[in-house]
C-alpha cells in the first residue's frame, strides 16, 4: 500500500470517527455516560500523548505532568471567568486581581504557554539529572507547584486553594475531539520532524546522538516544553471537563494514571496512548462500575461484590498488563491502514500457503 | 486467539452498558451520589447509611395513586472533582428522577452542571459550602450553610468561653474546611476577637507543631473544621500534648470517631449540629437496630451504633425526594423539580423548606454539643442560633 | 530559656518523626543501592503493616499482634519482590519503577477495599504511648524511644552489612551486580534478603509512627514514603548512615517549617531540598562514588 493512500484512508477513517461521535450525540441523551467518559478520555489522550512525547520518544522519565495540568487549569480558568462572576467566585478575595476575560481559544493557548514558560523555567536545572532523579525531582517540583498555587497570599490571583469556577465550559463531545485531534496531530508533525528524529536518537543513545551533532541540552528543553505546552492544555481542557478547578485534584496519582496509561498503550505509540486512554477511563469508571455494587443472581449473593472492588479488580488488571505485556497494546509501533492491510495479507498468504500445501 | 478473546470481551461489556436498562414500570429511581472512597469516605458511607435505612423503611411511594418501587442507585464519586462527572453521569445515564448528595461540596459543584443539563433535581444533603445552590434552580439542599455555621460557632466561643484569641486550623484545598475557617475568622474578628489561622496539607498525620503553636500563641479556643480522619488525629496529639483549651469543630466532626477518639481524655471539644441524638427516640432506636443486623453497616457506620447527624440528614433527605415526588405527580425528573421548591417537611432534623431563591434550606439554629470523655456520647449544649 | 521553651515541642517532634522517616529510608536506600529501583510501593508497605495491626490486635492479644505484624510485613516484602519485580530483572529500568507504581497502586486500593475507605484507629502500645514531660513539653514516651531505637537498629544493621556472610554479598551486589553474579552469588536471595531487611526495618517504622498519629488510611504510608525517599537521596542513596541522619535533618527541618508558620509549604519544602541536594550535589552527603545520575 503507498504512503499515499495510507494517509488518505486514515484521514478518512478519522472523519468516519468524527462522524461517529456526532452521530452517537445526536442519538444518546447529551449526558450519557458513554459521551462523558468520550470527553475525559479525549482529554487524556491528549496529555498521555503529551507524557509520550517525552518518556516514550525523548526517553526522558518525567513525573510532572500533573503540576504542568494544574498551571494549565490554573492559567485558563483565572483568564477566562467571566467578569461579572468574578466577584462570587473569589468571595474570599474581593472578586480578585485579574478583572479582566479573554476568549476560551485565547485561554487554552495561554494555558499551554504559561505551562511551557514553567517547563522551560523548570528545565533549566533539572534535565541534567537522568533517568529515576529526573522523575523524582520532576514529582517533587509538581508538588512544589501545587503548594504555590494553594498559597493564602497568591490567592487575589489563584483564589488560594478553594474552587475556581463559572468559566466556560463545553457540552459537546466535538469540542474536546477536535481540540486534542489538533494538538496530537501537531505532536506527531513534531514526531516526523527533524526534531522527532533527534529526539529518538537521544532515547536510544545520548553518548551516539551527541556525537552526531545533537545538541543534548536544546533538544531535551524543547521536549519538555513541547510536552508541558500540550499537558497545560489538557489541563484547560480538563477544568472545561469538571466545570472547577482545585489544586487538590492534581496530585501525584494523577501523572501516576497517566504514566500507566502510556505503558498500556505502548512507550512510543501515539495511537497507543489514544485507544489506552479510552479503554482505561471506560474501564476504571463506567464498564466496572457494577463490581462496586452488591448484586444478587436470585439469592445468591455474589461474593466480593462491595464498594472498593472495582478499584482492586482494576489494579490487578493494571498489574498483569504492566508484569505480562510489557510493552502494551501497541509496542512502539502505530495503527495504521497500512499495517493492517499489511498484516492481513500476510495472514491470507500464510492461510493461501497453508491450502497449497494441503493441496498437495 | 488471546486478543480476539479481549476485544470480544470489550465489545460485550461495551453492549452491555450502553444497552439501555429497561426498568419495570412502576419503579422510580432515586441516585446516591456520594463519596464511598477517598477524604470524605466515612462521612459519605454514613450519610448513605441514612438514605438506605430510610428507603428500608419506607421502600415504596404512591405517586398519582399508583404504588411505585423506590430503586436506590448509589455511585460512589471517590471524593474527587475529577472522578464526579463521571459518576454523575451514570446516576443519569440509570435514568434517575431526583438524586441525592454528596457529602462535601467540592463535587457537588463539579457534577452539578451534568444534572443541570440532564434536567434532573439534586437535593444536597451536607454540602454546607455556598456556591453548590448559587445561582441555579436544580440544587437544593437541606442543611445549613457555612457563613451560618462559622457565625454561630464564633458566638459560642464568645459568649460561652470569653474567648479573645482563636486558632484556627484548616485544610488546604478542602472548600468545606477554608470556607467555614474563613467564615468563622470573619464572625470571630468583627466580635473583637484575633484570629491566627494555620493550614495543613492534604496527607498531613503530624499535628505536633500545630498544636504547639496553638499553646504558644495562648488561645482561648482551637477551631478545626476539618474531616474525621484528621480530626481523630487532631485529638489524639492535642491529648498528649495536654491541650488545656476548648476544641471547637462544624457538623462533620459530629460523628462517633470523634467520640472514640476523645474517650478518656482530658479534652473538651464541641460541635455544632443538624440533629441531636435522642431527639427523636423512635428513630433512635429503630435505626440502631437495622444498622446493629448487618455487619457491613455496622463497620460503615465505624463500628458502632452512634447515629451521626450525616446519617439523620441522610434519612431526611430520602424522605424529602419521596415528599417532592408526591407533590410532583409523577416520576418526571423536570416536574419533580418544580415540585421541589413547594416541597416541606418534617424530619428528625427538623422542620425543612426551601427558599425561593436558591434553594436553600430554611434553619435558623444549630445544636451544640459537647463530646463526654467517660460515656463516649454526646452531651446536648445549647441550640445556638445567630443574633 | 523562654524560647527553648517554646520551641523545644517542634524539635521533639522533629526528632520523633525523623527517626520513623529514617526507618523507612533504610529500605529505600538498600534497594536502590542493590537494584538501583525506587521501590514506590515501600510507603504503602509501611501503611500495609499498621493495617495488619489493626486487624490482629481485633482478636489477638498485643504480645501476639505485633510479631505477627512484623512476620506478615517481611512476608509482603519478600512477596512483592518475588511477583513484581524478579520476572523484570532484565527489562529497563523504567519498566521495573512503572512496576513499582503498579504495586504501590494495588495496595493502596486494597487497603481501601478492605477497610472501606474508613480511617482504621491503630491500637495503642502500652508504655510507648503514655504521655510524659520533657521539660515544658509534654509529648508520648515514643518520642525519645524512637531515635533511641532507630540508632540501635542501625548499629545492628551495620555490624550485619560489615560482619556476615550475607553482608558482604549484600556489599558485593550493590558494588557491581554481574560480576558478583558470576563469583557465584545468588543474586535472588541476596533482593529477597533486602527487602526482607528494608520490610522489618519499615514495620517497625510503622508500629512508632502509628503509635504517635494513632490513624490509618489507604494512603497514610505515600507522604511518609516520598520524604523518606528524599531523606534517602539526601544523606546519599545506597550509605545507610547517610539515610538516617538525612532523615533526621529531614524531620526537624519540617516541624521548624510548621513552627514558623510557612505550614501550606511543609511538603513542599521537603521536595525543594531534594532539587537543591540533586543539583548542587547528587551523590548526598555520604554518597560514596558518583553513579550516572547526572
Amino acid at each position: 500500500m503507498s504512503k499515499k493512500t495510507n494517509t488518505i484512508i486514515s484521514a478518512v477513517l478519522l472523519l468516519a470517527l468524527c462522524a461517529f461521535v456526532f452521530l452517537l450525540e445526536q442519538i444518546l441523551p447529551s449526558t450519557h455516560i458513554a459521551l462523558t467518559v468520550l470527553k475525559k478520555s479525549c482529554i487524556y489522550a491528549l496529555v498521555a500523548v503529551s507524557m509520550n512525547l517525552l518518556n516514550g520518544f525523548t526517553g526522558l522519565f518525567s513525573l510532572g505532568q500533573a503540576g504542568f495540568m494544574l498551571i494549565g487549569a490554573y492559567t485558563y480558568g483565572v483568564l477566562t471567568i467571566p467578569v461579572e462572576a468574578r466577584a462570587s467566585v473569589y468571595q474570599y478575595y474581593d472578586g480578585g486581581l485579574i478583572q479582566f476575560s479573554v476568549p476560551v481559544i485565547v485561554g487554552l493557548l495561554a494555558a499551554g504557554v504559561v505551562a511551557a514558560i514553567f517547563a522551560w523555567l523548570i528545565g533549566l536545572p533539572v534535565l541534567r539529572l537522568k533517568s529515576d532523579y529526573l522523575a523524582i525531582a520532576t514529582l517533587g517540583f509538581a508538588e512544589i507547584i501545587r503548594a504555590i498555587f494553594q498559597w493564602d497570599k497568591l490567592g487575589v490571583i489563584t483564589n488560594g486553594s478553594n474552587l475556581l469556577r463559572k468559566f466556560p465550559t463545553f457540552n459537546s463531545v466535538l469540542f474536546p475531539l477536535i481540540v486534542c485531534g489538533i494538538c496530537i496531530a501537531v505532536m506527531v508533525l513534531v514526531i516526523h520532524s527533524s526534531y522527532g528524529r533527534a529526539f529518538r536518537a537521544i532515547r536510544d543513545d545520548e553518548v551516539a546522538a551527541e556525537a552526531m551533532g545533537i545538541n543534548l541540552a536544546k533538544h531535551k528543553r524543547m521536549s519538555f516544553c513541547i510536552s508541558s505546552f500540550f499537558a497545560g492544555i489538557g489541563g484547560g481542557l480538563l477544568a472545561m471537563y469538571q466545570t472547577s478547578i482545585q489544586a487538590s485534584t492534581f496530585k501525584s496519582a494523577m501523572t501516576y494514571e497517566i504514566l500507566l496509561i502510556v505503558v498500556i498503550g505502548g512507550l512510543g505509540s501515539v495511537t497507543g496512548s489514544c485507544l489506552a486512554s479510552f479503554l482505561y477511563i471506560a474501564c476504571s469508571e463506567w464498564w466496572l462500575r457494577f463490581l462496586d455494587t452488591e448484586t444478587y443472581i436470585g439469592s445468591f449473593k455474589v461474593p466480593l461484590l462491595r464498594s472498593g472492588f472495582r478499584k482492586v479488580v482494576f489494579a490487578v488488571i493494571v498489574m498483569i498488563v504492566v508484569l505480562f505485556y510489557r510493552k502494551g497494546i501497541m509496542g512502539d509501533k502505530e495503527f495504521s491502514p497500512a499495517r493492517v492491510y499489511n498484516w492481513w495479507k500476510k495472514k491470507r498468504g500464510q492461510k493461501d500457503a497453508g491450502k497449497e500445501e494441503a493441496a498437495k | 486467539m488471546k486478543k480476539l478473546a479481549a476485544v470480544a470481551m470489550c465489545a460485550a461489556l461495551c453492549l452491555a452498558s450502553v444497552a439501555p436498562v429497561s426498568a419495570a414500570d412502576n419503579t422510580v429511581k432515586i441516585g446516591v451520589f456520594e463519596p464511598a472512597s477517598g477524604d470524605n469516605g466515612a462521612g459519605g458511607k454514613q450519610e448513605t447509611l441514612g438514605i438506605q435505612y430510610a428507603n428500608a423503611e419506607t421502600p415504596t411511594v404512591e405517586i398519582d395513586g399508583v404504588e411505585y418501587d423506590v430503586e436506590l442507585v448509589i455511585v460512589d464519586n471517590e471524593s474527587s472533582t475529577e472522578k464526579a462527572p463521571t459518576a454523575a453521569s451514570e446516576l443519569v445515564s440509570q435514568g434517575v428522577s431526583i438524586v441525592l448528595g454528596s457529602y462535601g461540596s467540592g463535587v457537588s459543584i463539579a457534577a452539578s452542571d451534568i444534572f443541570a443539563e440532564a434536567g434532573i433535581p439534586v437535593v444536597g444533603v451536607t454540602c454546607t459550602n455556598p456556591q453548590v445552590t448559587e445561582g441555579n434552580t436544580h440544587y437544593f439542599r437541606i442543611c445549613f450553610l457555612d457563613p451560618f455555621q462559622g457565625t454561630v460557632l464564633a458566638n459560642f466561643a464568645s459568649e460561652n468561653f470569653s474567648a479573645t484569641k482563636a486558632y484556627v486550623l484548616t485544610k488546604l484545598g478542602d472548600d468545606y474546611s477554608v470556607g467555614l475557617g474563613y467564615y468563622f475568622e470573619q464572625a470571630f474578628e468583627e466580635l473583637g476577637g484575633e484570629v491566627i489561622s494555620d493550614t495543613f496539607p492534604e496527607g498531613t498525620a503530624d499535628f505536633t507543631s500545630y498544636i504547639t503553636t496553638a499553646i504558644n500563641e495562648g488561645v482561648d479556643v482551637i477551631f478545626a473544621p476539618t474531616s474525621t480522619e484528621a480530626a481523630q488525629l487532631i485529638i489524639a496529639t492535642a491529648a498528649s500534648q495536654g491541650v488545656e483549651v476548648p476544641l471547637l469543630a462544624g457538623d462533620t466532626w459530629d460523628s462517633n470517631v470523634i467520640l472514640n477518639a476523645a474517650e478518656g481524655t482530658d479534652l473538651s471539644v464541641y460541635v455544632t449540629t443538624f440533629y441531636q441524638e435522642g431527639a427523636n427516640e423512635e428513630f433512635d432506636t429503630n435505626i440502631k437496630a437495622w444498622i446493629n443486623e448487618d455487619s457491613t453497616r455496622l463497620a460503615n457506620n465505624g463500628g458502632d451504633d452512634t447515629v451521626a447527624a450525616v446519617t439523620a440528614m441522610g434519612y431526611d433527605a430520602y424522605y424529602v425526594a419521596l415528599a417532592a415526588l408526591q407533590n410532583a405527580g409523577s416520576t418526571d425528573a423536570a416536574a419533580v423539580n418544580e415540585a421541589l421548591w413547594t416541597t416541606t417537611y418534617t424530619g428528625v432534623t427538623g422542620e425543612i423548606s426551601f427558599e425561593s431563591e436558591n434553594g436553600d434550606a430554611n434553619r435558623d439554629t444549630a445544636y451544640v454539643k459537647v463530646a463526654n470523655t467517660e460515656t463516649a456520647a454526646w452531651d446536648f449544649v445549647a441550640e445556638q442560633g445567630v443574633q | 530559656m523562654d524560647f527553648i521553651n517554646r520551641n523545644l515541642p517542634y524539635l521533639l517532634a522533629g526528632i520523633s518523626v525523623g527517626g520513623q522517616y529514617a526507618l523507612i529510608a533504610i529500605g529505600y536506600t538498600m534497594v536502590y543501592g542493590i537494584l538501583r529501583l525506587i521501590n514506590f510501593a515501600h510507603g504503602d508497605i509501611f501503611m500495609v503493616a499498621a493495617l495488619v495491626l489493626v486487624y490482629a490486635s481485633a482478636s489477638l492479644p498485643l504480645y501476639l499482634s505485633i510479631p505477627l505484624t512484623i512476620v506478615a510485613t517481611v512476608a509482603l516484602g519478600f512477596l512483592v519482590e518475588r511477583v513484581a519485580y524478579k520476572p523484570l530483572r532484565s527489562a529497563p529500568r523504567m519498566s521495573v519503577m512503572i512496576s513499582a507504581i503498579g504495586v504501590s497502586y494495588l495496595l493502596q486500593n486494597l487497603a481501601l477495599y478492605v477497610t472501606g475507605g474508613l480511617a482504621q484507629v491503630v491500637p495503642s502500645i502500652p508504655v510507648i504511648s503514655d504521655t510524659i514531660k520533657i521539660g515544658s513539653a509534654t509529648t508520648k514516651v515514643v518520642t525519645v524511644v524512637t531515635p533511641i531505637l532507630t540508632i540501635v537498629l542501625v548499629v545492628v544493621l551495620m555490624q550485619l552489612i560489615n560482619h556476615t556472610k550475607i553482608g558482604m554479598a549484600m556489599r558485593a551486589v550493590a558494588d557491581d551486580f554481574e560480576t558478583s553474579r558470576l563469583m557465584g552469588i545468588k543474586i535472588n536471595s541476596v533482593i529477597s534478603t533486602t527487602f526482607m531487611i528494608g520490610s522489618f526495618l519499615a514495620a517497625i517504622g510503622a508500629l512508632l509512627y502509628f503509635t504517635n498519629y494513632p490513624s490509618v488510611v489507604p494512603t497514610s504510608g505515600a507522604m511518609p514514603g516520598l520524604k523518606a525517599f528524599v531523606a534517602a537521596v539526601f544523606g546519599g542513596i545506597g550509605s545507610i548512615p547517610g539515610a538516617v541522619i538525612g532523615a533526621f535533618i529531614i524531620g526537624i527541618c519540617e516541624n521548624i517549617i510548621k513552627g514558623l508558620g510557612w505550614t501550606t509549604f511543609s511538603d513542599a519544602f521537603t521536595f525543594a531540598l531534594l532539587i537543591i541536594v540533586l543539583l548542587v550535589k547528587p551523590t548526598g552527603l555520604f554518597g560514596e562514588k558518583a553513579t550516572d545520575k547526572v
